[in-house]
This record gives C-alpha cells, structure tokens and sequence, in this order.
C-alpha cells in the first residue's frame, strides 16, 4: 500500500518523515549487528511476498503482510519496511522519495502497533492464538488504510470522497489478510516457533 | 522476475557520480511535490523529459513504469472534478464540473509524472549496489546501508524461492480462486518462504562471521570524476533556481 509522489502536500509529506525517521532510529537502535542478516532477508521475503497477487472474485489484490512483519520484527519493522519500499520506489517505481517518509509510516506503524498488541497472545491455546493472528492481520491492514486516508485528508480537504473510497476498498484486503495470516502463523509455529515473538 | 532495465547504460547520465545525482533527484523531487503552480509544473515536465532523453533509456519501458500512477490518477480525474466545491466549468445535467477540481487533478497529474521521469532518468540509471554505496557516502548510518545492500543481495534468491515454491504447487494442479483453500495455500507457501528465509539468514550470518564481519561496512566505490560531474551540478542548480523563481513568481494557480 503506498501513494505515489505529487499527491500529498508539504506538512504531511514532512512529519511522515519525521515520524518514519524517530521509527528507524528506534528499529536500527534496538537491530545488532548479529542480527542484520536476519533482518534483511526477511525485508527480501517480504519485498517478494508484496508482489504475490491473490485472487478475489474477478479480479485480484496483491498482500501486504505488515501484521506479519511485526510480528517477526518489531520495531526492526520500521528499517525493514523502509528498505522494502525504497527498493521498490527505485526498482519498480512504486512510491518515491519524497513520500517515502509517509508510506514507511502507513505501513510500519501498524506493523509495531500490531507487535506490541498480539505477540503475548501468539503463544496462547490456539483458539486465542488464531484469533489474536486473524486480529492482527486484519488490524494492520486497516490501520494503514486509515493513515492512507488521514494523509490523503490532511493534504486537502476535498480528497474526502478519495480517502473513503479507498478505506473501503480495502475491506476484501483486510479479511484475507486476516485469513492468511492465521494460516501463515500456525504454519511458523509448527515449523519453526523460535521465530516467534515470546519464544526467543 | 524482478528486473532493473534501466540500470544498466553508458549515456552522459549514467556516467555521472551516483552520490550527486541522488542528492540532485531529492532536491529536484522535493522541490516539484512542494510547488503549485502551473506553469513550475509544466517545465518540470519538460526538465524531467529532457533528463530521460539524455539518460538514453528505453521508451517503451519508461512508458510502462507509468502504469504504476496510472491508476491513482484515473481514480481522482474520475472523483475529483465532480465532488470538488468551486466555480463550475460545466453541467452536465445534475453533474457539475468544477473549475478548481479540474486544476487539482492537472496538478497533480504533473507532478506526479514529473517526478516519476526524474527519478527513473537519475536513480532508477543505477543498480541498487550503487546506490547503497552512494548512500554511504551521505554518511546514512552504517545498520541502513548494509540493510538496503542485504535485502537487494537477497530479493533475487527469495523470489527464485518463490518461484519453485509456485511450480511445486503448481505441479500438483493449484489453481487458485475465491476460496479458503487457495489463501491456505498461499499462506503456508508464504509461511515456508518465510522459515527458509531465516534459515538462510542463519547460514549468511555464520558465513558473514567466519569471513570476520565485524560489523563495519567497507565501500570500494571509486567515484566518477571530470567535468561531466561540474556540468550536471551547473545545470541542475539552474534548473532548480528557475523552478523555484518560477513558483515564486507565479505562486497561484494560473492556466
């Protein structure tokens, strides 16, 4: 999820930045040097991840997976998703540089919200461990579709019908986020739960 | 598959000094995502076009990357005009097309293609390699640089990944539609993308250590040097001091 450069106004393009910048410094803070490895790959699945298009009906959407990032990453997610969304700002020409601040922002933000949230619950029996996973899926979604429209909003008041069109757009996305992070997460706690959050 | 096309080159452009010419594309970016006026926007254009002519790049693949706005404009030029309170340009029965809308959506328009050409004509003429030396250079602190160097590294291997994940489900006759089924497949392709990814990282690390990573990041980059990098500073700046006289000269929204 990301909006491309020319569209938002000055202010908003600035404090995306200044908040994306606080996240990173946070993220690169808290990331050793052992675990750059780690965190870089995981941005490259990611990056990859982003570019599988699921189908829905007719047409089709392609993930975007935040809930899960945060989940592995926690506050690393705000470097990660940085990364991710510069390289495909230069490789595809998906965002910019100017809104990079903002879509690092719209993306990472929920992607920490959701860590601190549901990664206690990750643990849980499984009804609450599934619920907490659909949760966070559908959470992050929503999240960074709310800021897409706050941004779109604060730049100018007349993107109202613009921002709410494409909240609601976003409503099949955030189910089948919900869905296949469910499935995504069972999955890694049954193959590889030291990747989890609680069990390190 | 993940491609860089425009990379690759020998024009004047991609001759130029990685590290100036990603300061030249913030300043430059910046600079037409702030301005407002009509007439800045229009010779924005026209310097982005001139910047994709000397990048000497492939028309027909230029011309794809817009896809990527097309979308987002089509979608306010179809919302905007009509919703966008102001003087009415005209009525068509119950809908009326408003003046400032319509300017609005040119705007942005503009902008949006402007900056798409200058980033493609300036960074996107540079392996992602480069760039992250580049940006060594700015002095981004080390962790940053060596994040973007490992995920580009690594975002070609994971999708070759991916891709025989895909031809396993393939093979055994996946064919993907509006059901529960297929999003448990994805998500558990995606879920095995992701365990082998932090295996791997597990294995870079221990390869990483044994070759004595210690955590700094060493750039052999040998910068480009010559006159080419003084002309593009000279005509960069000129270009970006009449953009902002122009915006400051006609800061209203004139047609």
């Amino acid at each position: 999820m990301h909006i491309s450069e020319g569209v938002l106004a000055g202010p908003v393009l600035f404090s995306g930045m200044a908040v994306a910048a606080a996240g990173t410094a946070i993220g690169i803070k808290k990331l050793d040097f052992d675990q750059l490895a780690q965190a870089g790959i995981l941005s490259a699945a990611f990056f990859v991840a982003s570019l599988v298009h699921v189908p829905v009906g007719p047409s089709s959407v392609h993930l975007i997976l935040n809930g899960i990032v945060g989940l592995l990453l926690g506050w690393a997610a705000f470097p990660s998703i940085m990364v991710a969304l510069l390289l495909q700002s230069i490789i595809f020409q998906f965002g910019g540089l100017t809104t990079l601040g903002v879509n690092t922002v719209i993306m990472a933000l929920p992607a920490v919200i959701c860590y601190y949230l549901f990664a206690p619950l990750i643990n849980k029996k499984s009804s609450i461990a599934m619920a907490a996973a659909f949760a966070c899926g559908f959470l992050a979604v929503f999240m960074s579709a709310l800021l897409v429209g706050v941004s779109l909003y604060f730049s100018e008041k007349n993107f109202f019908e613009v921002a709410t069109l494409v909240v609601t757009a976003h409503l099949p996305v955030m189910l089948i986020e919900g869905i296949i992070t469910v499935f995504c997460i069972s999955f890694i706690k049954k193959v590889s739960p030291e990747m989890l959050p609680g069990a390190r | 598959m993940i491609q860089e096309p425009f990379a690759s080159g020998d024009s004047a452009i991609h001759q130029l000094s990685p590290t100036l010419r990603v300061v030249a594309a913030a300043a430059y970016s910046f600079l037409v995502a702030l301005a407002h006026g009509l007439p800045t926007l229009a010779v924005a254009l026209v310097f982005s076009l001139l910047m994709v002519l000397f990048a000497r790049l492939p028309l027909g693949k230029v011309l794809q990357r817009f896809t990527v706005v097309l979308g987002f404009l089509l979608l306010i030029w179809a919302i905007l005009p009509w919703t966008y309170k102001g003087e009415i340009l005209y009525q068509f029965g119950p809908l009326a097309l408003s003046r400032p809308g319509v300017l609005l959506c040119l705007e942005i328009s503009l902008k949006s293609i402007a900056i798409l050409l200058a980033m493609i004509a300036l960074v996107s003429t540079m392996t992602t390699a480069r760039l992250g030396h580049a940006l060594n250079r700015l002095h981004l602190p080390d962790k940053l640089v060596y994040l973007i160097l490992i995920t580009y590294r690594y975002i070609f291997v994971i999708e070759q990944e991916y891709q025989r994940l895909m031809r396993a489900v393939r093979i055994r006759n996946f064919s993907p539609g509006t059901n529960l089924h297929t999003y448990r497949t994805y998500a558990w392709l995606l879920g095995m993308l992701f365990v082998r990814s932090a295996e791997r990282a597990k294995r870079v690390h221990q390869a990483m250590v044994c070759r004595g990573f210690s955590g700094k990041f060493y750039s052999l980059l040998e910068s480009p040097r010559g006159y080419r990098n003084w002309v593009f500073v000279i005509l960069m700046s000129l270009s970006l001091l009449s953009l902002a006289i122009l915006e400051i000269s006609a800061p209203t929204m004139l047609l």
